[in-house]
């Protein structure tokens, strides 16, 4: 155990589980009055129907333009007005609401966000707008070499068909034939209160805020059978697949390389998360950083992450560099997959890895914003009310020859491998 | 917030520390600050300070390299460092008992940093790695573009990252020179918020840094921006399909009486963005009820539009930054954008438009105190403006600001003779 964490008891937690199949977590914190909470549904792009991709995010585009009671303008004002904001995002996983409100606020923020959730208008003019809107979207994001590799590499990676294989964003084509009642058939079938997640933190008393919330969900039902939430599970690629992508007019190539991962859920993911923290975080950017950015000064940011989700994330690899240098740095980025592969990980690089890792627990939870996303992970993947107590233990059982026995999974000849940038 | 709780204390050695203890958490956060940014710089040398920057994490006399990050990481530590137009800043947020090694590490870092002459040139092509991937983002191409043009004297006209030629040129003795210069208490704030105890801290300051030598250093002196006398216009072409329209006034310093209600104007165009340039730019998309926004993007001219108002030791500028929707004449963007400006002048802004105005930013500064870290930033960021009793006042300031005064500034700072407007014009494939 390690004593700086020892040192810092876990706070006070309230868990609200409602009859909806809702579940609402709250924790107070005090230092400065405002509250941010989260609605987190269970339905991001990985759920878009196979004809539709996009639709998940033009949903969380659209849902909050407009209620039975307030038009676009007026939740705009209602929510501006009080120099709060609900921002509407949508990733692979979550449909999410994201709120941040002063403290005297709160009551009818929150009552705001679950009505936009609930019962959404959708309403043709602004449908139009948000059309168009999400067609420059795309245009910018195809002229982003960052963006270009990852929709590539995370294609690639999952393989045609996978529910994770389609940008989040979707495509032209899908966005242009995309109807009002798409959206409504959607939002009907995901954004429901039994997929619902919802995290409270801030200047609020707990049990007031979740009765808060309780009492703005209630009397939503939806009668119709929920839909399955089963993601089937990727095959890894077997050989090494690499794309290179043109984007015109740039001065530097993005490189997205890597491999699945873990689930969440796997007992190796705390393994992956230390062998991740020396490959490609700790430091100037771990043992990837070292080589490319310290040794050789061939970029800026050079790094790995580990992204787990209830099906294997990917472990990623980025790095942006000068064209002329992107078969160096791939050979590089070889290299030290293969190192780490063969050779493992260090019983200091293990020591420093997982210390930082249980030191940096407090920082996760500094802001009410990474508090709020801290308990809806916890809730989402069941890891249980005192998982936070838990955490320094679970990462200080990792060995070092766990974390070697992941990373010896990581094989380059069957790296998945994206380059964008200038020809 | 302005703080009621902070200390602040000046050494013998003319190092400011500023203290601030706030036990939420068992966090602290310790920032360094200096006096120098790339509005100090000379043709020659641009891009001097964030060069300085980048090697003052390379290593000193008693710690190398890897013992300068591991000493942050080995407490679960985050650390980082940015350089601007008036300030080069050093981070480290982590357990309360770091204070010690943390304090150990900025105190070499002003005082002992190698040099070593082997990490030069790798840092050279990081540097110009980091320049073309700010290349690569056509907002940022833009921006560089009409801050040269607005800005023809001032040094603030040169990107903080520098320009290409003289990172190709600048050399170790350079650094060197700069780094000596700059690199002293008299120059310098530390400030240290979070779970401390302020007696025992300042002691632990002193220990640190209490031998470190002044330099005397003085800012060099910086040409005052001319009058503009008329609109500037400036173009540049890439290829792509996205046109982008950014539009630069001339604006007050943070100091200047005229700068809250300037913040409320910009609330009034563009939204509440907040004055905090660690947390408040990162978060916030266009704001729909701005005025902004319901004449580019609620017309379909538009898909995003922005304004930054961002609080400078001297005059800089106020932006309006757009994404034009597909298929629109950018000039069109840019005449509705103008025209929306251009109403605030002529009818001004009634009062209820300013009081949302006030709200919204009370809000944003209610928000951006919601960690250690954000209110460490906002102490030293305003004390090395030499501007902390300003940003103490403005909740006042902004309480006292009138419809009238409103549109006195919207007439004096953002008239078209004021203005310089960009244009990033999509072209075919290179």
């Amino acid at each position: 155990m390690n004593p700086l964490a020892a040192a810092s008891p876990q706070k006070r937690l309230t868990r609200r589980r409602l009859p909806s199949g809702a579940t609402i977590v709250a924790r107070r914190n005090g230092i400065t009055p405002a509250v941010t909470f989260m609605l987190a549904f269970d339905a991001g792009s990985a759920f878009d129907p196979p004809s539709r991709p996009g639709l998940a995010a033009f949903t969380a585009r659209m849902i909050d333009r407009g209620t039975p009671e307030y038009t676009a303008d007026a939740l705009a004002e209602e929510i501006e007005g009080r120099g709060a904001s609900i921002e509407v995002t949508s990733n692979r996983q979550c449909l999410t609401f994201t709120a941040t409100c002063l403290d005297d606020d709160f009551e009818a923020m929150v009552s705001l966000a679950a009505r936009m959730a609930q019962a959404p208008a959708f309403p043709p003019d602004q449908l139009e707008l948000r059309r168009h809107e999400t067609l420059t979207r795309l245009a910018q994001d195809a002229e982003n070499t960052g963006a270009r590799a990852s929709a590539r590499f995370f294609e690639r990676l999952y393989g045609d068909g996978h529910p994770y294989a389609h940008p989040p964003r979707g495509t032209q084509a899908a966005i242009e034939a995309l109807t009002r009642d798409d959206l409504v058939a959607y939002h009907r079938a995901r954004v429901r209160p039994a997929f619902l997640t919802a995290a409270i933190v801030g200047d609020v008393d707990e049990e007031r805020a979740c009765d808060a919330l309780a009492r703005a969900l209630d009397g939503w039902t939806v009668d119709d059978e929920a839909p399955s939430r089963a993601l089937p599970a990727p095959v890894p690629p077997a050989v090494r697949d690499v794309s290179v992508i043109d984007v015109a007019g740039k001065s530097q190539s993005d490189i997205a390389y890597g491999f699945l991962g873990p689930g969440r859920l796997d007992p190796a993911y705390y393994a992956y998360w230390v062998m991740n923290t020396v490959l490609g975080q700790f430091g100037m950017g771990g043992r990837l950083g070292e080589n490319i950015r310290e040794r050789q000064g061939m970029a800026y940011y050079a790094y790995s992450s580990f992204d787990a989700a209830r099906i294997p994330g990917p472990v990623l690899v980025r790095a942006g560099v000068d064209p002329a240098n992107v078969d160096r740095t791939i050979a590089a980025i070889d290299h030290e997959i293969a190192r780490i592969a063969a050779d493992g990980v260090t019983q200091a690089e293990r020591d420093d890895a997982v210390r930082y890792l249980i030191g940096s627990i407090p920082r996760l939870l500094e802001t009410n914003a990474g508090t709020a996303q801290f308990l809806v992970t916890v809730e989402q993947f069941g890891l249980g009310e005192d998982f936070e107590a838990r955490l320094p233990g679970l990462l200080s059982a990792v060995t070092a020859e766990d974390a070697s026995a992941a990373a010896a999974a990581l094989d380059p000849s069957k790296a998945v491998l994206a380059v964008a940038g200038p020809s | 917030m302005p703080s009621t709780v902070r200390r602040l204390v000046e050494l013998d050695n003319g190092l400011t520390v500023i203290l601030q203890p706030s036990h939420a958490s068992s966090l602290i956060s310790l920032w360094a600050w200096y006096r120098v940014g790339s509005g100090d710089e000379r043709p020659g040398q641009t891009g001097i300070s964030h060069w300085v920057e980048h090697m003052n994490f390379k290593g000193t006399a008693r710690l190398s390299r890897e013992a300068m990050t591991g000493i942050v990481e080995r407490h679960g530590g985050f650390w980082n460092g940015y350089t601007w137009i008036d300030q080069t800043t050093y981070v480290s947020t982590a357990h309360r008992d770091a204070l010690d090694d943390l304090l150990l590490l900025e105190s070499e870092r002003m005082s002992a940093c190698t040099y070593d002459a082997a990490e030069i040139e790798p840092e050279r092509t990081v540097i110009i790695s980091e320049l073309q991937g700010s290349e690569n983002d056509p907002d940022q191409v833009l921006e560089t573009e009409v801050t040269a043009t607005a800005m023809k004297v001032h040094p603030y006209r040169h990107p903080t990252i520098g320009w290409r030629g003289d990172l190709e040129t600048m050399t170790r003795e350079d650094l060197v020179g700069h780094y000596e210069r700059y690199y002293a208490p008299d120059n310098a704030t530390i400030v240290i918020a979070g779970d401390i105890d302020p007696d025992d801290a300042l002691t632990r300051v002193a220990r640190a840094f209490g031998a470190i030598a002044p330099s005397g250093v003085k800012a060099p002196a910086r040409t005052t921006e001319p009058e503009q006398q008329g609109e500037r216009r400036v173009s540049v072409e890439r290829p792509g399909h996205v046109g982008y329209v950014k539009l630069a006034h001339h604006a007050p310093a943070f100091a200047h009486a005229d700068f809250a209600p300037m913040l409320v104007l910009d609330a009034v165009l563009a939204g509440a963005r907040g004055l905090n340039l660690w947390c408040s730019y990162k978060a916030l998309g266009s704001q729909r009820s701005s005025r902004l926004y319901r004449a580019l993007v609620d017309t379909s001219l538009a898909s995003a539009v922005q304004g930054a108002l961002m609080p400078t030791r001297d005059a800089f500028l106020h932006y309006v930054s757009i994404t034009a929707a597909d298929g629109v004449a950018l000039e069109a963007v840019q005449e509705a954008a103008a025209a929306a400006i251009d109403a605030t002048i002529t009818g001004g802004v009634p009062e209820e438009e300013v009081q949302r105005a006030r709200r919204q930013l009370h809000a944003r500064m209610v928000f951006e105190g919601d960690s250690v870290t954000n209110i460490a930033h906002q102490a030293g960021y305003f004390q090395t403006l030499g501007a902390l009793d300003a940003y103490d006042a403005l909740p006042a300031r902004l309480a006292a600001v009138t419809p009238d005064d409103v549109r006195r500034v919207a007439g004096l700072y953002l008239h078209p003779a004021n203005r310089t407007s960009g244009f990033l014009r999509p072209g075919g494939g290179a």
